[in-house]
């Protein structure tokens, strides 16, 4: 297991989602991924993207500042698109 | 673009015979028309699961993240809201780049505004087309309704989008599929038709009774389309950008700007935006590495961004436009600090324009 960061800061939603997606996709299970950002949105909307996708979330938390942060832990899809 | 069509076409015509769950891919906007049409298909045991393209011109959630007087509003992206009510993944597409060429030369032209809906459609089925080739998908689904949009869902019109898109009948549109021709998935037995719809013209009747049927309760209302591109303001800033530019070009930054604050053009090479509350503000700040910039420094006030060429005296100018906005408007002078998008800042005080200085055609 590794433990790795993601700067969303500043962008809006979707991007979070999607810079998130697209890091999990790099990385293995149980990888534990913290990300950054300051839409609000994102914090229903990574957790939803994580529980769609399998993933576990770990925290979430707002700071004084907006900054938002967000820990979760990869994990199996849930649906497998046969290839 | 044709190489691509092609390969789609030669694809298709080799008929899958497959015994497995058929697989399709579903456009999910975040409306009610595109979680419809999934939920049918999923309904007929279908493997389904959603893309959704995220252009850059998206109406999700943006401003609402923005503005103070929204920030109270239940923020969501409502693709994923969709997905979640139909339990499917749901696979997010960065495409604001590819799409630049769409919104800048659209073969089809504009709609009402700067929406470019039949060249978008075809770009997104296109997109899915070849996702659904890449992952060994069987057909794609939309929402579409024949005549519920005047210029993407028109009887004439939704051809075209099947056939640029090099998907052809692979594409199911299951809310008004008992009008078209049968479809791919309809003749090799992976849809029964007879549990597709025939939904015709603007009336969202149908499909909110289909929403009671399948007990969904709660859905998005887009207001005129599903992307800013159809509002009228909106696209006034954009036409203006690209008149200021002598060119249409754009960057995500740009079109996430027109968004955001007041913007005003006292000069045909600069624009000024100022943050319209506290959020606006906090929002603006962000691009303070990348724009010019006026932090007012004496008083209260609107961040401020400077875009385009700034000239001599231009700094003052969008100061006491600016200063207008802050709380010392009715101050005799107003501090400010003026950052050049280098860094290179200075401070300055102006006397605040009077509401009567500010010339109407000033507004963009
Ligand atoms: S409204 Fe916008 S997103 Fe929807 S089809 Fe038209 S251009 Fe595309």
């Amino acid at each position: 297991m590794s433990a790795y960061t993601l700067d969303a800061k500043q962008l809006l939603c979707p991007l979070p989602v999607i810079r998130t997606q697209d890091r999990v996709a790099t990385l293995k299970i149980g990888d534990v991924l913290t990300v950054y950002c300051t839409d609000p949105g994102a914090l229903s909307d990574i957790p939803t993207w994580c529980r769609l996708h399998g993933h576990t979330m770990l925290s979430s938390k707002e700071d004084v500042d907006g900054v938002i942060e967000l820990v979760l832990k990869v994990g199996s899809p849930i649906y497998h698109a046969q290839q | 673009m044709a190489g691509q069509r092609n390969q789609g076409a030669v694809a298709f015509t080799s008929m899958p015979t497959r015994q497995t769950q058929p697989k399709a891919i579903a456009l999910i906007s975040g409306g009610l028309d595109s979680l419809l049409a999934a939920k049918v298909v999923k309904e007929q045991g279908v493997h389904v699961e959603g893309i959704n393209y995220f252009t850059g011109f998206c109406v999700e959630g943006h401003t609402h993240a923005i503005r103070n007087r929204d920030r109270t509003r239940h923020k969501r992206n409502n693709a994923l809201w969709s997905a979640e009510q139909l339990g499917i993944q749901l696979h997010i597409v960065d495409v604001i780049d590819a799409y630049k060429d769409v919104v800048i030369n659209p073969k089809h032209g504009y709609g009402a505004n700067l929406n470019p809906c039949l060249d978008c459609k075809s770009f997104m089925v296109t997109r899915a087309r070849e996702w659904i080739e890449d992952n060994g998908f069987d057909f794609i689904v939309t929402g579409e309704v024949i005549g519920q949009r005047p210029m993407s869902q028109r009887r004439e019109t939704l051809p075209v989008i099947a056939n640029e898109s090099g998907a052809e009948d692979r594409l199911l549109r299951p809310l008004c599929a008992q009008l078209l021709a049968p479809t791919l998935p309809e003749r090799m037995g992976w849809v029964d038709r007879e549990q597709l719809y025939a939904f015709n013209g603007r009336s969202r009747k149908p499909q909110m009774a289909l929403a009671e049927q399948f007990g969904i309760k709660e859905y998005a209302q887009p207001a005129g389309g599903c992307c800013f591109l159809t509002d009228a303001t909106y696209a006034t800033k954009l036409r203006d950008l690209w008149a200021s530019r002598g060119e249409k070009r754009y960057e995500l930054d740009d079109i996430m700007l027109l968004k955001v604050g007041r913007h005003l053009r006292p000069r045909p090479h600069l624009k000024v935006i100022v943050a319209r509350d506290a959020g606006e503000t906090q929002y603006l700040r962000g691009y303070r590495k990348a724009y010019a910039h006026l932090l007012m420094t004496s008083h209260n006030g609107p961040m401020t961004l400077l875009e385009g060429e700034v000239h001599d005296g231009d700094a003052e100018l969008a100061a006491r436009i600016a200063a207008r906005f802050g709380q010392g408007r009715a101050a005799s002078d107003v501090q400010f600090d003026f950052v050049t998008a280098a860094g290179v800042a200075r401070s300055l005080a102006v006397a605040p324009f009077k509401p009567e200085d500010i010339a109407p055609e000033w507004y963009v």
